[in-house]
């Protein structure tokens, strides 16, 4: 599996560590019903078949955290963006991906 | 027709033209009064006991390929019960005894062989926590024993003892441990089972629940809606698919994780051995090839198949540990697909759907669980409460705060 890192260009998968879900946003702490919302956010995942947006870091490259959208099924990989545009994208909109 | 000395020299002297199927091919019935979804060996287990444990004779089990295809035909063979957590020592230990007697419980030649299992210490630190491993197995009656590098070598010689960065100081050895054959465990419970009168249905893919005002009332599957009273999920590897179907979220990933077989060669290790350094552990089958792996690939997927830099760091870890490795071809390599749960070990509770039960997040390690694991869901699908063997794998553990981190690296699929 090969990562096309938008800093570095494309490098295979050994150079990156994997961190999950990337859809998933931290809950308020101050929110309502938080302790639930905490053990959703740490512990729960869709986990589908199919296309997943996941969190990798180039650790040995650019040290860049990059959101990869990647099939989970055929390992194929049709985005990667920088997670800061990612976030910055989704508190734009307010929406959860 | 039962197995035994007599029929076996009867049916060679015919020249073994009278073997029957082994189980038989039923169509489904309209109705169970239990399904088992899935037929590895947790699902084929469950059946077996609910029939022999629970008098329950109404029950199939459906599959979506033939039986035993998933990662009850995929693992690396390993039984062991060396934990430290008090569920798991007491829930692993309690499949060791079943495994002890599980050949003439089952009527099958299943090939347990307890030839013993050794996790290998490098260093002082580690020595300590094997020591305390192996003391908190015998407190709870589990055999344990701390060797020394003078025995292991006596055991194994031809390893790196004086690797520069990870030199052999010692390794905790269970007797008891070994392996058993996948196939034949995947084979003798579909017998045993069948011969007690459980429906086992293959290439039956469920597609959907019946759920009625919170309670389960059957299955979809692409033949048609099987009714069922209760219904029972043994599916490793998919359960995230399966749950979401009944609209249920888990604290699961789905990993793959890659096994290795090489060329056959004459008897060379005579146990089970892992690496303490770095992630390895071999074996060597009754054919001769030497059996092993290690990590998982790390990152959420379905496909049985992995990728190259995890081939190269468990056959660089064997290597480390066992030069003599890198003289043998590789037969061939696999992968299988794994629940990770969020703290390493499994689920076996009800859900929030009545009737619909869950066995599942076995991470690497559900093959030396079969027993146990089909007992208890058995007795939890019967019974309607969990045993208290698998009473401490909750599925709302998590959200209690009551996880069972064997490794202590928390809520990080990829880390266990």
């Amino acid at each position: 599996m090969r990562i096309v890192c938008p800093y570095c260009g494309e490098r295979g998968n050994e150079e990156f560590s994997y961190l999950g879900d990337a859809s998933l946003v931290r809950p308020d702490p101050a929110g309502a019903n938080v302790t639930q919302a905490f053990a959703n956010y740490v512990y729960m995942r869709d986990n589908p078949r199919g296309v997943h947006r996941e969190l990798w870091y180039h650790v040995a490259g650019c040290h860049s955290w990059l959101v990869v959208t990647r099939d989970t099924m055929s390992h194929e990989i049709t985005r990667v963006e920088f997670a800061r545009d990612a976030a910055s994208v989704r508190s734009l909109t307010g929406g959860g991906g | 027709m039962k197995y035994s000395a007599f029929s076996l020299v009867y049916e060679t002297l015919r020249g073994h033209a009278d073997w029957k199927p082994v189980w038989r091919e039923p169509k489904p019935k309209a109705e169970y009064d239990v399904i088992i979804v899935g037929g590895g060996g947790h699902g084929l287990a469950a059946a077996y006991y609910l029939a022999k444990e629970h008098g329950l004779r109404n029950v199939a089990v459906l599959e979506k390929g033939w039986i035993g295809s998933g990662n009850a035909g995929r693992n690396t063979t390993i039984i062991r019960s060396n934990y430290l957590l008090p569920a798991n020592i007491q829930f692993y230990e309690w499949s060791m005894k079943l495994w002890e007697r599980l050949e003439r419980d089952l009527n099958y030649n299943v090939m347990v062989s307890q030839r013993g299992i050794i996790n290998l210490y490098h260093s002082d630190a580690q020595r300590d926590a094997f020591a305390r491993r192996g003391n908190a197995m015998r407190l709870n009656g589990v055999d344990a024993e701390l060797l020394d590098r003078k025995q292991v070598r006596a055991m194994l010689p031809f390893l790196d003892y004086d690797n520069a960065r990870f030199p052999i100081h010692g390794g905790l050895l269970q007797r008891r441990g070994g392996t058993a054959r996948h196939d034949a465990v995947v084979w003798g419970y579909a017998r045993a089972a069948d011969r007690r009168g459980v429906d086992i249905i293959q290439n039956c893919e469920v597609t959907g629940f019946v759920i009625r005002n919170g309670r389960i009332a059957g299955v979809e599957t692409a033949g048609g809606t099987i009714r069922a009273g209760k219904v029972g999920l043994a599916v490793a590897g998919n359960t995230s698919r399966l749950a979401a179907m009944a609209g249920l979220r888990l604290p699961i990933e789905s990993h793959v994780i890659q096994a290795f077989v090489t060329e056959s060669i004459k008897p060379a290790i005579d146990c089970v051995l892992t690496f303490g350094a770095g992630h390895f552990y071999v074996s060597q089958s009754d054919k001769g090839g030497l059996v092993f792996g290690g990590d998982l690939d790390g990152y959420n997927t379905y496909a049985q198949r992995g990728n190259l830099p995890t081939v190269e760091d468990i056959i660089e870890g064997g290597v480390a540990l066992w030069p003599g490795l890198g003289r043998l071809r590789l037969l061939r390599h696999w992968g299988g697909l794994i629940d990770m749960s969020m703290d390493g070990s499994p689920i076996i509770d009800r859900t929030p759907i009545d009737g619909l039960y869950l066995n599942g997040g076995w991470c690497y390690g559900g093959f030396k669980a079969t027993p146990a694991s089909g007992w208890c869901f058995a007795h939890m699908i019967a019974r309607d409460v969990p045993h208290a063997l698998n009473a401490p794998f909750r599925l709302d553990r998590f959200a209690a705060g009551t996880v069972i981190d064997e490794k202590g690296q928390g809520a990080q699929p990829n880390l266990h």
